[in-house]
């Protein structure tokens, strides 16, 4: 005291006076500063990131004082992009800022929970000497005392358990599943494994091992984009967000980069300065905008319009009036536009077939059916180009773009017949922009060719087509439009009415964009993502645009191409990953689903299609006018789409039965199913989806809140799957029935018997839960974390050890295993069941069914035949009382070789190495003597030593692999970095820059941005396309069917909010009908971080509905005033956010914000208010189900229906009395 | 001559992408306890909008800053007679409704629920008294991206000054970002307001800190401050402003809110000025005046005379070489790019903006009309006002925000046409020479804004700890200095060093 007073004193002499006399400069005491300084020091600092499917994949700098996570803030050390180029630093943004809150917040879950009705029935079973799966089972097969805990989902009531308990009662539900139905009836939803590999992988390792079903994400997400596949025969490859900064011409469209691509966006701006202009299209004046030069508002879902009508301009401008030569050579090279096709009469009108193929004119080539056709300008006669989806098969080494006759001569393909024309016919062309079945009738130049049986074929090329389909005029006959002006398709005048955006700003844009790339050889890129993708019509929005990207010569080109960012899917150590994920190093037979079908079935939305009334047009269908269910069942049966639970009947007691009948081996078993099948004595899952004995019985939801953020149709999730209170307010009695599906009366009711959640939070998924599991949080544990949008690898680090009960997924998973298998060992013996796997894309069965006929066995116009006509049928062994050992050990499987995508790696040598870096397991049991895998750390060390993306060795072993199926030399694009060695100490110390693996397409050699395709461009290897291609044309049957053989603009679906004749609900006051679009937020990401206290004090907590004011107005609102919005498929209560920055006609409820904050009851449905995605139900696309048929069939995430549910109408009212439900 | 060193910031705000991560990085650092949740040490304002706190550049109401009295200078809410009378009772003080209601959520009831009727949900609950609330009304960014339109955009003060008429409609939609922090002010207002002497401005950096042990809670400061950055912590009962991270740059290191701005807007570095330039600066007559009177506080850097006093000063060689290299001296004074925010408030606030550029309205639609050069967009058609921005950052003179976008246009035209070509070379010259712009600049501009590499965007000399008293006790002492004998080393029975 004394001391400080006398610090006082010593400053208290007056001080120096400067500034005229205005200012005192005088001593003070400031020993107080210290106390900032105190609090910004802290004890250490540990590299992690946040594991919540965001593309960010940012490294963190977490802060520990005193034992505390205190904060985090951005780690600023990436490898340099070098010397004249801007750094990935810093990466980070709001959202990952906040997380910290969530370590000792009060929405955390730091004990195992279980709902008090099941566990005290449990222990009621468990007290009378019971043992565990004797209770499990009395438990369930009692309809009294099932229905009263399933019906307690959602109403509280948990009361604190433990791990034991837990994974006893997990372990029963699991067993007495597969004993009574199989075990394709446990299954798993996890997300996106880029986003912490390791956590995904320890639920789908114990799933693969049990034979469970591992769900997608990707696709039911509808974040894949279905045109990738369709025109590259790739899942998705994208630029890294760095590649932005060499574009020159950026065309924003439909992805709000500042937002939801926050640590990214400075690459954009920044080209800005170095010359590149910035386009942007949106709805609405989105974040975008700011940095755009120029805003093309188009109307939601008129994005397809917009890019065809550019299509137009660029094929008038650069291809007709002044050919571009840089265009034309990559158009003949790297497209499939001068590949020839057949030109078909059929009553008297001429329509588009297929693809020419070498088959239709001699009987030379191996796998004939499958190469196409192009016509040499040298010879004047058709010509074989290498590269087509033969030579991948073929077995010879021709499987490349090299434009070269067997001989070895070169072929010059020509684009048109324009100039050697024999005949102009006229083409319908399908025309669906305002009436569905609409055609125009274009002419086109053919020429005549003799097949092998002498007919007359008349074929003509892609080109042609796109030029006859886009409109532009070369002086043939047919409705072509006369100029720009002309409001005919596909004409800037035309997409004026549509799009309403200013014509002269499509010609100038596009002139701009085709201009520069003509200028830079291909440096113009378009970034799209959710706000274009999410729609029905996904794959054709997708496809006009990527019109452009093709035309231009700019996709693999540094700086060009598309820029798709919607989700975080690309696993970099992709081969290795897998390879745990899926325990293949046991040989495991894993199920993979597609989760679009799986929830359309299990949810039982298909109960609820509106029905559409077929009727004549001029381009009749026969496919169109199906039942999106009985083509699911279609696709099944034929062996496109992979279908679990599979049979009825259990996949053990078939083969069981099989055996009793005397079949010895494992083919007599599958004859003897096949046979059964045929016979219809056994039932398809999906045909019975309300069959008890096909119920999704053990549910499993980690890394995930599948209630609160991606369920889709979200009221449909917890009445059939849950069986909680929903707020269904269809009449299904108005729906349109499928036929081949079985549909009862009354739609099942909470068809889980166990829903079990694992998380550290507690979400919608945790409130509709039976168990909820307490799991470390991102900065408790170890993982890896990869994505699109930068080329690194880096790691989580636990900062803390997980508090409290929580453990990580890993260790979880393990948890589980165990316990699994000393039940197992007692009531699951090792047996053996029938596996059926759909026909995959990247290996042979996607030649499995040519042509791209449709040819259904159970009608008779084909034999059944699995793996050509029908799925694959395995007999797989399972071995359940050994599923804990075979988690943590490496199995001796790995040793026969390993890879995807065609390619394959050598797993001899690896599997020495691991037993080298990871020591072996000295566990008693069948893995004592292999690698040891028993914690998260070792799984990482797998993944990398595993993967070309962070091991040289793997690399040049995967491209070696690819040279013999090419021809080419590709080697040396791996080489340089084989001794290259990543481990967890690396990527920890610094994040590190993936190498260039043949598992992706860009080339990431002397320190090159990763740009797509570039493998494809600059070392002539295919795209994994039917032609070898990019592709503008898809010749399939059902595609032709729905007149999307070509890119074309198919409007946004107007269904809802009701079904004709449907009740409506009661009318209280004025309301409003809008457009429902949920684009991703603001302040989380999906409903991650949505609670942290600074994401809520940021905006105006949840939930909230954007609109425009005027719109708001006419029905009474004002600001911030509560509104509930409602259709057929639920109902939701918010608050509005009034402003004039959105259009009229539509409405933003943000993706996703939960119901867990601040939600009242609706007066629609007198329940708590829903999730954005209760007024939701998704519309998967038949074409999407397409199979074995070259780049459209099916993979996992790869390809398949998408669970679209953009095109939604809602009704939007105010919300009068505000209830907040309390007992 | 008196030489002073400053570290300053510039944002440049058309880097800005408006994603409040520099908010929340403050907020987990400085301002995530009891007593400080409305405080945003750092925060980011959507305009046009009212800011916050709601409309705080309206100083008729708040009274923040200085003015001029009869070519005197005064604090505008009135000197220490006025003080007097009002201590108890600040009638010019930001209220509750100012700024808002801070709120959580019942969380626990998620998990802790009993059995019920209903889904459980977390409701909204008042930090301030503890009541469950049925919905927040406001927010420290409630009107993010324009949220509220014209029920909420009309507020801002500077719309209400403009001549020019702003339609607040779909197609004519325009706005940007305004990070804001502590101004750390040549002239600082809040310093002046405190009537217990608590805020000073530290000698060595210009760094505006309030003095925790001497602050007696009067808070004359918060609204003294015409930028409303000094807040009032309800627990500790002291006022509480940004620190500038001194901890950080005292060791070498930007701020939290720029090393964690992902839009890498933020620039820091040190100027160097002529304190005794400041009162006069601060008094010129026409608020127009401010910016170049500001502007002529600050010191070249290169030359000998003030490298020579600046030494006679005792400001080391680093720090020297850091206004040399620093990213501030080059745009606000060399390139002069950067402006002031509010300069009227005659406060000479030490944390510059580059003004935004923006899409041209739709309605251009005439071909020629769309570009002067062919692809980048002329600056008297962009969709932000040059009117709104003058308002913001030149108390009203648009020639001067003209010039800047110009300068920016240009240097993108320049590098569109080294890069890509296209662009007419009449037309560009014309440009380059209108904005004053050579191709060298154009180069250094394209290097710091562009590729703006870490150690260029940030470059602050550590601190000049040697001025201290017996570093080599605190070298032992540091943080123990409640263990270690107050006295320090003098305490010793021995030599040092022995």
């Amino acid at each position: 005291m004394t001391n400080k007073l006398f610090k006082h004193l010593k400053f208290l002499t007056p001080g120096e006076r400067i500034n005229d006399g205005f200012t005192e400069e005088s001593p003070r005491p400031r020993d107080w500063e210290k106390m900032y300084r105190n609090r910004w020091a802290h004890d250490k600092v540990v590299r992690s990131t946040h594991g919540v499917n965001c593309t960010g994949s940012c490294s963190w700098k977490i802060y520990v004082k005193d034992g505390i996570i205190t904060s985090e803030t951005q780690q600023t050390d990436y490898p340099s992009n070098g010397a004249d180029f801007p750094e990935y630093e810093p990466r980070g943004c709001p959202r990952g800022a906040s997380f910290s809150w969530y370590t000792y917040s009060p929405v955390r879950v730091k004990y195992p929970y279980i709902r008090s009705d099941l566990y005290q029935m449990w222990k009621e079973e468990r007290e009378l000497g019971h043992d565990p799966v004797k209770a499990w089972s009395n438990i369930t097969s009692d309809p009294v005392k099932r229905e009263k805990y399933v019906r307690a989902r959602g109403k509280g009531g948990f009361v604190r358990a433990n791990w034991r308990d837990s994974c006893e009662m997990i372990a029963s539900a699991i067993i007495h599943t597969i004993k009574k139905y199989g075990p394709d009836r446990v299954t798993g939803f996890s997300p996106i494994p880029a986003m912490s590999m390791v956590s995904y992988s320890a639920g789908t390792r114990f799933l693969s091992l049990i034979g469970g079903n591992i769900l997608s994400f990707y696709d039911w997400y509808a974040d894949l984009p279905p045109a990738s596949p369709q025109v590259w025969g790739d899942q998705t490859d994208v630029p890294e967000s760095a590649d932005w900064y060499n574009t020159k011409y950026f065309i924003i469209w439909g992805t709000n980069l500042p937002q939801t691509r926050t640590p990214d966006a400075h690459f954009m701006v920044e080209a800005r300065y170095n010359g590149t202009k910035v386009v942007g299209v949106s709805p609405d004046y989105a974040e975008y905008e700011k940095f755009a030069d120029v805003w093309l508002p188009a109307r939601a879902g008129t994005d397809g319009a917009l890019a065809m009508a550019m299509t137009h301009v660029v094929l008038k401008e650069f291809y007709v009036d002044n050919p571009t030569p840089y265009f034309i050579q990559y158009a003949k090279k790297f497209t499939d536009l001068p590949f020839l096709v057949t030109v078909d009469q059929k009553d008297g009108e001429y329509r588009t077939g297929r693809f020419l193929h070498a088959s239709d004119l001699n009987d030379n080539q191996e796998l004939g059916d499958w190469k196409t056709v192009v016509w040499d300008a040298n010879t004047n006669s058709v010509a074989f180009p290498n590269g087509t989806q033969g030579h991948r098969w073929d077995g010879d080494n021709k499987w490349n773009l090299n434009l070269e006759n067997e001989n070895g001569s070169t072929i010059n393909p020509e684009l048109s017949f324009l100039p050697m024309s024999e005949e102009t016919v006229q083409v319908e062309f399908p025309y669906f922009a305002h009436e569905q079945g609409d055609v125009v009738r274009r002419g086109i130049p053919v020429k005549h060719i003799q097949d092998k049986a002498g007919n007359n074929l008349r074929v003509t090329t892609v080109y042609d087509l796109m030029m006859a389909h886009t409109g532009v005029s070369r002086g043939l006959p047919g409705d072509y439009p006369v100029d720009y002006n002309d409001p005919k398709p596909y004409t800037p005048a035309w997409q004026e009415s549509i799009t309403s955006v200013n014509k002269q700003h499509v010609i100038q844009v596009a002139r701009e964009f085709a201009d520069n790339a003509a200028r830079t050889k291909g440096k113009s890129m378009i970034a799209m993502g959710g706000g274009t993708n999410h729609w029905y019509h996904s794959d054709q929005i997708y496809r006009s645009i990527l019109n452009l990207v093709l035309l231009t010569g700019s996709q693999g080109v540094n700086g060009g191409g598309w820029a798709h960012y919607v989700g975080q899917e690309k696993v970099r150590p992709v081969e290795g990953w897998q390879t745990v994920a899926f325990s293949k190093d046991w040989g495991s037979a894993p199920r993979l689903q597609n989760g679009t079908s799986f929830f359309y079935f299990a949810t039982d939305q298909y109960r609820y299609e509106e029905k559409s009334e077929p009727k004549e047009t001029q381009w009749g269908s026969k496919y169109q006018d199906m039942h999106p269910a009985d083509v699911n069942a279609l696709s099944a049966r034929l062996g496109w789409l992979p279908s679990y639970p599979q049979f009825s009947q259990n996949s053990i007691d078939l083969v069981k039965e099989a055996r009793e009948n005397g079949a010895t081996t494992d083919q007599a078993v599958i004859d003897s199913i096949v046979d059964k099948i045929k016979k219809g004595e056994i039932d398809w899952s999906i045909e019975n989806p309300d069959d008890p004995r096909n119920f999704p019985r053990v549910f499993f939801n980690w890394r995930s809140n599948l209630l609160g953020d991606s369920g889709k149709g979200h009221e449909y999730f917890v009445k059939h799957l849950i069986g909680g209170d929903d707020q269904v307010l269809a009449d299904t009695g108005l729906s349109w029935k499928p036929e081949t599906v079985n549909v009862k009366d009354k739609g099942a009711e909470g068809k889980s018997d166990l829903f079990v959640s694992i998380d550290f939070r507690m979400t919608s998924s945790g409130l509709f839960s039976d168990i909820v599991l307490p799991t470390a949080t991102w900065y408790e544990k170890f993982d890896l974390s990869t994505t699109d949008l930068h080329p690194f690898i880096h790691p989580f680090n636990a900062a803390i050890s997980p508090p409290w009960e929580a453990k990580s997924d890993w260790d979880g998973f393990r948890e589980i295993s165990k316990v699994f298998s000393e039940l197992a060992k007692e009531h699951l013996p090792e047996t053996e069941e029938i596996v059926t796997s759909p026909l995959g894309h990247d290996s042979k069965d996607e030649i499995a069914q040519p042509n791209g006929k449709i040819l259904d066995w159970r009608k008779g116009e084909v034999e059944a035949i699995p793996g050509k006509t029908m799925p694959n049928f395995a007999v797989v062994k399972r071995d359940y009382s050994n599923v804990y050992q075979k988690m943590t050990t490496i199995g001796p499987n790995l040793k026969k070789g390993y890879g995807m995508k065609g390619i394959k790696l050598p797993g001899d040598k690896v599997y020495e190495e691991l037993k080298e870096r990871l020591g072996v397991s000295k566990r008693e049991g069948i893995g004592k003597g292999h690698p040891d895998l028993y914690t998260d750390i070792k799984a990482i060390e797998t993944i990398l030593l595993m993967s070309g993306a962070s091991n040289g060795k793997r690399a040049v072993e995967g491209w070696e692999n690819l040279e013999l199926k090419t021809g080419q030399k590709l080697r040396e694009i791996a080489e340089g970095r084989e001794e290259e060695a990543f481990t967890l100490a690396d990527i920890t110390a610094q994040p590190r820059q993936t190498l260039s693996s043949p598992m992706w397409s860009g080339l990431e050699k002397d320190g090159r941005r990763y740009s797509p395709f570039t493998v494809n461009t600059e070392y002539s290897i295919p795209w994994r396309t039917l032609t070898g291609r990019q592709s503008f044309y898809l010749d399939h049957e059902m595609m032709l069917d729905y007149g999307e053989g070509l890119p074309t603009y198919l409007p946004p679906l107007t269904k809802g909010p009701y079904v004709k004749g449907e009740k409506e609900a009661e009318s209280n006051g004025p309301s409003i009908t809008i457009r429902y679009l949920t684009p991703h937020q603001k302040w989380g990401i999906h409903t991650m971080f949505t609670e942290t206290s600074a994401m809520v004090q940021l905006f105006r907590g949840w939930q909230t509905v954007w609109m425009n004011e005027k719109d708001g107005n006419s029905i009474g609102l004002k600001d911030n005033d509560w509104i509930e919005v409602y259709n057929r498929n639920g109902a939701i209560s918010a608050r509005v956010v009034l402003t004039y920055r959105i259009p009229k006609g539509m409405a933003y409820m943000h993706h996703a914000q939960d119901r867990t904050m601040g939600v009242p009851g609706t007066t629609v449905g007198k329940k708590r208010g829903g999730t954005h995605n209760s007024v939701t139900r998704i519309t998967a696309k038949p074409t999407h189900m397409i199979g074995g048929y070259s780049q459209l069939s099916y993979g996992f995430n790869y390809y398949g229906p998408t669970g679209s549910q953009r095109d939604t109408i809602a009704i939007i009212r105010p919300l009068k009395e505000v209830n907040w439900l309390e007992n | 001559m008196k030489i002073k060193a400053q570290v300053a910031m510039v944002m440049h705000l058309d880097k800005c992408i408006g994603c409040h991560t520099c908010s929340v990085t403050c907020k987990s650092t400085w301002t995530n306890r009891p007593g400080t949740e409305y405080m945003w040490f750092n925060n980011v304002e959507t305009r046009p909008g009212p800011g916050y706190p709601k409309e705080w550049e309206n100083q008729d109401r708040y009274k923040g800053g200085w003015e001029l009295k009869n070519g005197k200078l005064r604090l505008k809410a009135g000197g220490p007679v006025s003080k007097l009378k009002n201590i108890f009772y600040n009638p010019n003080m930001g209220t509750l409704e100012d700024y808002y209601e801070p709120w959580t959520y019942d969380y626990e009831n998620l998990l802790n629920s009993p059995k019920s009727e209903n889904l459980p949900v977390a409701r909204p609950k008042s930090m301030i008294t503890g009541k469950y609330m049925d919905k927040p009304e406001w927010g420290s960014n409630w009107d993010d991206d324009l949220a509220g339109g014209s029920e909420v955009v009309p507020l801002d003060p500077n719309i209400q000054h403009m001549q020019e008429h702003i339609a607040m409609e779909y197609e004519k939609t325009f706005m940007m970002y305004l990070p804001r922090i502590c101004e750390h002010c040549l002239n600082p207002s809040c310093v002046a307001s405190c009537p217990s002497g608590a805020l000073y401005k530290r000698d060595e950096d210009g760094i505006v800190l309030v003095d925790q042990e001497e602050c007696r809670g009067w808070r004359f400061c918060t609204n003294g401050c015409p930028y409303n950055k000094v807040y009032y912590n309800w627990n500790t009962h002291k006022a509480e402003k940004c620190n500038f991270c001194y901890p950080r740059t005292e060791a070498g290191l930007p701020t939290i809110c720029s090393e964690t701005c992902v839009g890498r807007i933020r620039y820091i570095g040190v100027v160097l000025y002529d304190a005794d330039k400041v009162k006069a600066a601060a008094t010129v007559e026409d608020p127009q005046d401010l910016y170049e009177a500001q502007l002529d506080c600050f010191l070249d850097p290169f030359d000998p005379e003030v490298i020579e006093e600046a030494e006679k000063a005792g400001i080391n060689n680093e720090w020297i070489k850091g206004a040399q290299e620093s990213p501030i001296y080059k745009m606000a004074m060399k390139w002069k790019i950067a402006l002031p925010l509010h300069p009227e408030y005659r406060t000479l606030p030490m944390v510059w903006y580059v003004p935004p550029l923006s899409p041209i309205m739709n309605h251009v639609t005439n071909e020629d009309e769309l570009n002067t050069d062919g692809y980048i967009p002329a600056v008297d058609q962009m969709r932000i006002p040059i009117e709104y921005l003058a308002s913001l950052l030149s108390a009203g003179d648009t020639e001067v925000i003209r010039n800047v976008l110009l300068k920016l246009t240009a240097m993108r035209v320049h590098m569109r046409s080294v890069n890509v070509g296209g662009i007419d070379e009449l037309q560009e010259s014309k440009l380059l020479e209108e904005a004053g712009l050579d191709v060298e600049t154009i180069e250094e501009m394209v290097r710091l804004l562009g590729v703006a590499k870490y150690d260029e965007r940030f470059v602050i000399p550590t601190g000049r700890r040697e001025m201290d008293d017996d570093l080599h006790y605190k070298q032992g002492a540091c943080s123990l200095e409640d263990l270690a004998p107050p006295e320090g080393m003098v305490t010793y029975p021995f030599e040092r060093g022995s």
